[in-house]
């Protein structure tokens, strides 16, 4: 494959904190490369290590658990 | 509709329009210099020539004036257009050859050297100007001249009366040509942005501030082209949804009302009048609000911490206490602001962060008043942190000449006259009361006090001096957040118990139609695509996401919407959930954090469950932060689509109980503070309970006489005392403690242990208000216990009529003992106020007596500062030591006191002989861990109750239903707990004039045929949610108390046996949308 590596990101936010950042993040156009995909939850404690695990077997490149 | 060819295919569009705006709905792009959307396109530049071929012959003809016809051939990108164009550019280089916007532009054709000769002119006679003016309708310039001696000019080349000096002609010039100073000699003055403190300019149509609700712009009347010349109207053009009307008028509206409250709020002290601190005249000396501008990354210069004249970092910023505070000399302020101290070194600790090179920062202060709760831990940790503190009041501020900088002289700590040169000063400006809100406080016909705030009583703090008015915020004092926000809730109930009878008469009920069943349906999803305006519409192409989210399974329908949260949008959702039959709806738009509760109600609206929607947010997360990459952003929203359509194919609807509201609180604590709770809430027709420790209603007030204003403590306190007795909605029981709390918000069951535990009462209650008080410490130094000279604070107030006290010819207080230690780094807050006021009073019944306070930093906050104003007035002797340093009192063997203190003005020790000492000893909570425990709240570090947000929500807890008040949130003086107590009942009452409380359906489950009841999910929850209980004998499992589940989700996670899962956001339902996120 040519070309530039465009990784396919899986992101797990918390809607109080991260979730709010990353849309604090476009309100303030901020500007980021597109390749995350941003799953929202309840909390960051949510996530059990079987979603991630998950995520990087279907193919995810990087995943971002941020709360 | 005209079909015709454009570059060789064949396009639609509406007739009237121009070939230019079919060409950009068609992305094609042609260069433009005369045309802009709000005015009449001109044809004058020719440089949007394209090529048209009208069956018989070719020609050129102007793209943005030309309109379509059916049959047409347009070439937008042949060999001759593009070589007419260079031509064109050619030609304007030669005219403009210094030009940089023309520079540009022949660079961008390829255009070098010109073939003709160069002129040195900077006009390109686009006509932008003349026609923005005429649409301005000031025609205030215009062409003259002809052929080559042709230009924009006024008539007779004058200073031109009709313009109205909306630099509109400026603002559209593209090369700079147009001087609005040449137009007019009237006064050009930008319009400056008031939230950005005259930072940053604005428009005349603008969002005030970025906070503003409704979030919407508005008009400027004084500034307003339109309003000026009755023409323009741009904006209303532009606005997609029509919404401006510029007919509007203001409207005078009646309400009658049973009271009202007054939170008008402060102005910041204008600096202008010192001029010995060059505020007006020297940019780089700015006030603290500007600074907080400055710092704020939606600021002037985004959060870029530079100074204003030279846009450099600054190296060094020094901040000026008490400017507009404390000062009777430039103004009439003598009280102290109160918030001054701990924002100057937020801002010091930020403005550190911010500087990238590391930044030097002094504070230059009288007192540090960080009194507040957890504030002089911040002091500390800003002092380890580098953030300079000096003691010592500056004088002026100079300009260093040939330098932006300015100088600062002061006298150190040691005596020495020290210069220093900074690169910004800010100016600490304090709290006024704005002129508004004093000729509104003298229309409603309210006393004001000689500061011009609120006048009020220590016992009614939100009461003003006519019935039924309140204020609260600064018009009733100067204050900060915490304070400002516990007195607004307690207006709010003050206001409420004074119309208690009339509680419920003027309510709407809202209803929902009945919900339809979709458990037997097949799942048929709604996709709405939103545009947003141009917010996503200009970035990710919306109808391409609709289409494709025809494509993915279960969706049966999708549409796109200009805005899809207009009330007309919102209208259509509901009739198309109908017509198409849908039970699940994907709304693609802004956040779910904003606007998911609005679509959940049309939802409901359309009887669907309101958890049977899902969003995906496609401009926050997609349009906005991608706004270079339309494709990426196109593909992305429809990931996110699919993702959300993946979801939406999963979730279920989701009950929501509602559970009935027990209107009764309980009260814990007897003190001033939960007697005032309890009788507001019994005011407002609500139960109250209060449970006691003791055997004896009052609290700390029974040790107080006398407020700093004057007012009698102990006739306040036995009125109190008999109210709360007599009143029928009020049960007390003394010699009560809580053993045991269990239930929820609006349902609590609490048992009492009274009498030592003898009787248990159960009751029964809706919410909570803890007020359990505090204590001061027994000192362990300064002989405290081994001389009876030395008094703990209150005691001296008991032995007041002694012989000891009344023949007494000196006495001392000492402050801060066993407060702003390492141990116990808290500030007691009313120990400063206390021990002038009894300073006072003994100077009062003996004047020749020699009275000392030997204090730290003196924290009579803000209208207290007259005490101590008063207390220096009349020779009460104030000696400041340091921790370091602190005074050592001594027994002589007759007996007598001695104390040694260093002097911070002589510098040397010295030696005094009072007849007593009083001690300022620390305030401290004692034993609260079982009750926070028994009520799952939490606590601070230094162990007095932590509500859930100290600035914005400071009487309420994380746990709902369950409120704070009192001296066991904070060390506070009469009147702060008296707010804080009506605080707590307002927000009380807000949980218990519910009949019902609607539960979440986003909460926990546990499938009690797999649990095994090893209880890790009580252990994670952070709530109280689950609890373990026992089925039948040795089978324990754990059960879900919903109401108190916040859906966090974290029992699932824990659960080993996959018994406790989370609805709504269930393994599957998560798993499925990375699955679809990575499908592709």
């Amino acid at each position: 494959m040519a070309g530039k590596f465009e990784p396919k990101i899986i992101a797990f936010c918390c809607n109080w904190c991260a979730y709010a950042g990353a849309d604090l993040a476009g309100v303030s156009r901020m500007q980021y490369p597109p390749y995350i995909r941003v799953i929202r939850v309840m909390c960051s404690g949510r996530i059990s290590p079987d979603f991630i695990l998950k995520a990087f077997q279907k193919g995810a490149d990087g995943v971002l658990v941020s709360g | 509709m005209v079909t015709f060819t454009l570059n060789g295919k064949e396009v639609q569009a509406e007739e009237g329009t121009t070939i230019l705006q079919v060409a950009e709905q068609n992305n094609i792009h042609i260069p433009t210099l005369c045309n802009h959307k709000a005015l009449e396109p001109a044809g004058l530049c020719r440089i949007c020539s394209v090529e048209l071929f009208d069956g018989r012959r070719t020609r050129f003809v102007t793209a943005c004036n030309y309109p379509i016809w059916p049959g047409m051939e347009v070439k937008t990108d042949t060999e001759e257009v593009i070589h007419h164009r260079k031509m064109i550019v050619e030609l304007l280089l030669a005219r403009c050859p210094n030009n940089d916007f023309v520079k540009d532009l022949a660079a961008q054709f390829g255009v070098k050297k010109p073939r003709f000769i160069l002129d040195d002119d900077d006009c390109i006679l686009c006509g932008l100007c003349v026609r923005m003016c005429e649409r301005i309708g000031a025609e205030a310039i215009d062409f003259s001249g002809r052929g080559a001696q042709m230009e924009v000019a006024t008539p007779f080349d004058t200073f031109s009366e009709a313009c109205v000096a909306c630099g509109a002609c400026d603002f559209i010039c593209p090369t700079g040509h147009i001087k609005l100073s040449e137009i007019t000699e009237k006064e050009i003055r930008p319009i400056l942005s008031e939230y950005d403190e005259g930072l940053k300019g604005r428009k005349p149509v603008y969002v005030p501030y970025a906070q503003a609700v409704p979030n919407i712009p508005a008009i400027d009347r004084t500034k307003c082209a339109h309003f000026l010349t009755g023409d323009c109207k741009i904006c209303a053009d532009f606005c997609p949804t029509g919404a401006i009307d510029h007919t509007q008028v203001d409207e005078e509206v009646e309400l009658e009302v049973g009271s009202i409250i007054l939170a008008t709020g402060f102005k910041p002290f204008d600096p202008s009048v010192h001029d010995e601190y060059s505020y007006a005249e020297h940019p780089n000396v700015v006030t603290s609000m500007e600074l907080e501008r400055i710092l704020s990354s939606s600021g002037p210069w985004q959060g870029h911490l530079i100074r204003p004249s030279d846009h450099k970092e600054p190296k060094k910023i020094a901040w000026l206490q008490c400017v507009g505070s404390r000062d009777i000399n430039h103004c009439d302020n003598g009280y102290c602001s109160g918030v001054c101290c701990m924002y100057a070194i937020k801002e010091a600790v930020i403005a550190k962060e911010h500087a990238k090179d590391g930044l030097d920062t002094a504070i230059f202060y009288m007192d540090m008043r960080t009194y507040g709760k957890e504030f002089e831990q911040y002091y500390n940790r800003a002092s380890d942190n580098g953030v300079r503190f000096i003691r010592s009041r500056i004088h002026s501020v100079d300009p260093v000449p040939e330098t932006d900088n300015l100088s600062l002289s002061y006298v150190s700590e040691a005596g020495e006259i020290v210069s220093e040169e900074f690169d910004m000063v800010v100016l600490s400006v304090g709290l006024e009361v704005p002129q508004e809100a004093l000729e509104l406080a003298e229309k409603v016909g309210l006393d004001l006090n000689h500061y011009r705030f609120a006048k009020t009583s220590s016992f009614n703090p939100v009461e003003t001096s006519k019935p039924g008015v309140y204020a609260c915020g600064v018009l009733q004092g100067p204050k900060d957040i915490p304070i400002a926000v516990m007195e607004a809730s307690a207006a709010a109930g003050a206001a409420a118990s004074r119309l208690a009878d009339s509680r419920y008469t003027l309510i709407r009920e809202k209803t929902f139609p009945e919900e339809r069943d979709v458990s037997s349906e097949e799942i048929r999803i709604g996709v709405f695509v939103c545009h947003c305006g141009v917010n996503i519409g200009s970035v990710v192409r919306v109808p391409e996401v609709a289409e494709y989210a025809k494509t993915l399974p279960n969706v049966v329908y999708a549409q796109e919407n200009l805005f899809s949260c207009s009330t007309d949008a919102q209208a259509q959702l509901v009739d198309v959930i109908k017509q198409q039959n849908l039970n699940r709806v994907v709304v693609a738009a802004c956040s779910p954090r904003t606007h998911e509760p609005l679509f959940q109600e049309t939802l409901r609206n359309s009887s669907l469950n309101k958890y049977l929607y899902e969003q995906a947010n496609i401009r926050d997360q997609c349009s906005w932060v991608h706004a270079a990459d339309p494709d990426a952003a196109t593909d992305k929203a429809k990931d996110l689509v699919r993702m959300a359509v993946a979801r939406a194919g999963l979730i279920e609807p989701l009950p929501m109980p509602a559970v009935d509201v027990n209107p009764a609180a309980l009260v814990v604590g007897g003190g001033v503070a939960g007697m005032t709770s309890a009788l507001t809430l019994a005011e407002q027709g609500f139960k109250a309970h209060i449970v006691e420790k003791g055997d004896t209603l009052g609290g700390q007030a029974l040790h107080l006489k006398k407020t700093w204003k004057g007012e009698s403590v102990p006739k306040f306190l036995k009125d109190l005392v008999a109210k709360v007795n007599k009143h029928k909605n009020i049960e007390v029981h003394l010699n009560g403690e809580v053993k045991e709390v269990s239930g929820f918000v609006g349902n609590f069951k609490t048992s009492i242990g009274l009498n030592g535990g003898e009787n248990i009462r159960e009751i029964e209650h809706g919410a909570t208000v803890l007020a359990t008080g505090a204590h001061s410490i027994e000192p362990e130094e300064y002989l405290y216990g081994h001389n009876d000279r030395v008094f703990n604070w209150h005691e001296l107030d008991e032995a007041w009529e002694s012989d000891l006290v009344k023949k007494a010819e000196s006495a001392i207080f000492i402050q801060c003992v066993g407060s702003r230690e390492p141990e116990r780094p808290h500030c007691s807050k009313i120990c400063c106020t206390f021990s002038v006021q009894k300073a006072l009073e003994l100077k009062e019944r003996k004047p020749e007596m020699d009275v000392y306070i030997l204090y730290r930093d003196i924290r009579t906050y803000g209208e207290r500062e007259d005490v101590y104003k008063e207390a220096r007035a009349k020779g009460i002797i104030f000696i400041r030591y340091t921790p370091e340093n602190k005074p050592v009192v001594n027994e002589t063997k007759k007996g007598n006191l001695e104390v040694t203190v260093v002097d911070h003005v002589l510098q040397r020790p010295i030696t005094l002989t009072p007849d007593f000492i009083t001690l300022a000893s620390a305030i401290e909570t004692r034993g609260l861990e079982e009750l926070a425990q028994m009520f799952k709240v939490p606590l601070s570090q230094d162990k007095f109750f932590l509500e859930v947000h100290m600035k914005l929500r400071p009487v309420d807890f994380a746990t709902d239903g369950i409120f704070v008040c009192g001296l066991a949130h904070y060390p506070k003086p009469i009147d702060e707990s008296i707010t804080q107590a009506q605080a707590a009942a307002a927000r009380a009452a807000t949980v218990l004039a519910r009949k019902t409380i609607e539960v979440e359906g986003v909460v926990s489950a546990v499938d009690q045929n797999l649990c095994r009841g090893c209880g890790q999910c009580v252990e994670v929850c952070p709530y109280g949610a689950p609890e373990l209980v026992e089925l039948s004998e040795g089978v324990t499992v754990s059960q879900i108390q919903e109401a108190l589940c916040k859906g966090c989700g974290a029992c699932a996670v824990a659960c080993p046996t996959g018994a406790a899962a989370i609805r709504h956001f269930t393994d599957e339902e998560v798993l499925t949308m990375v699955e679809a996120a990575l499908c592709e």
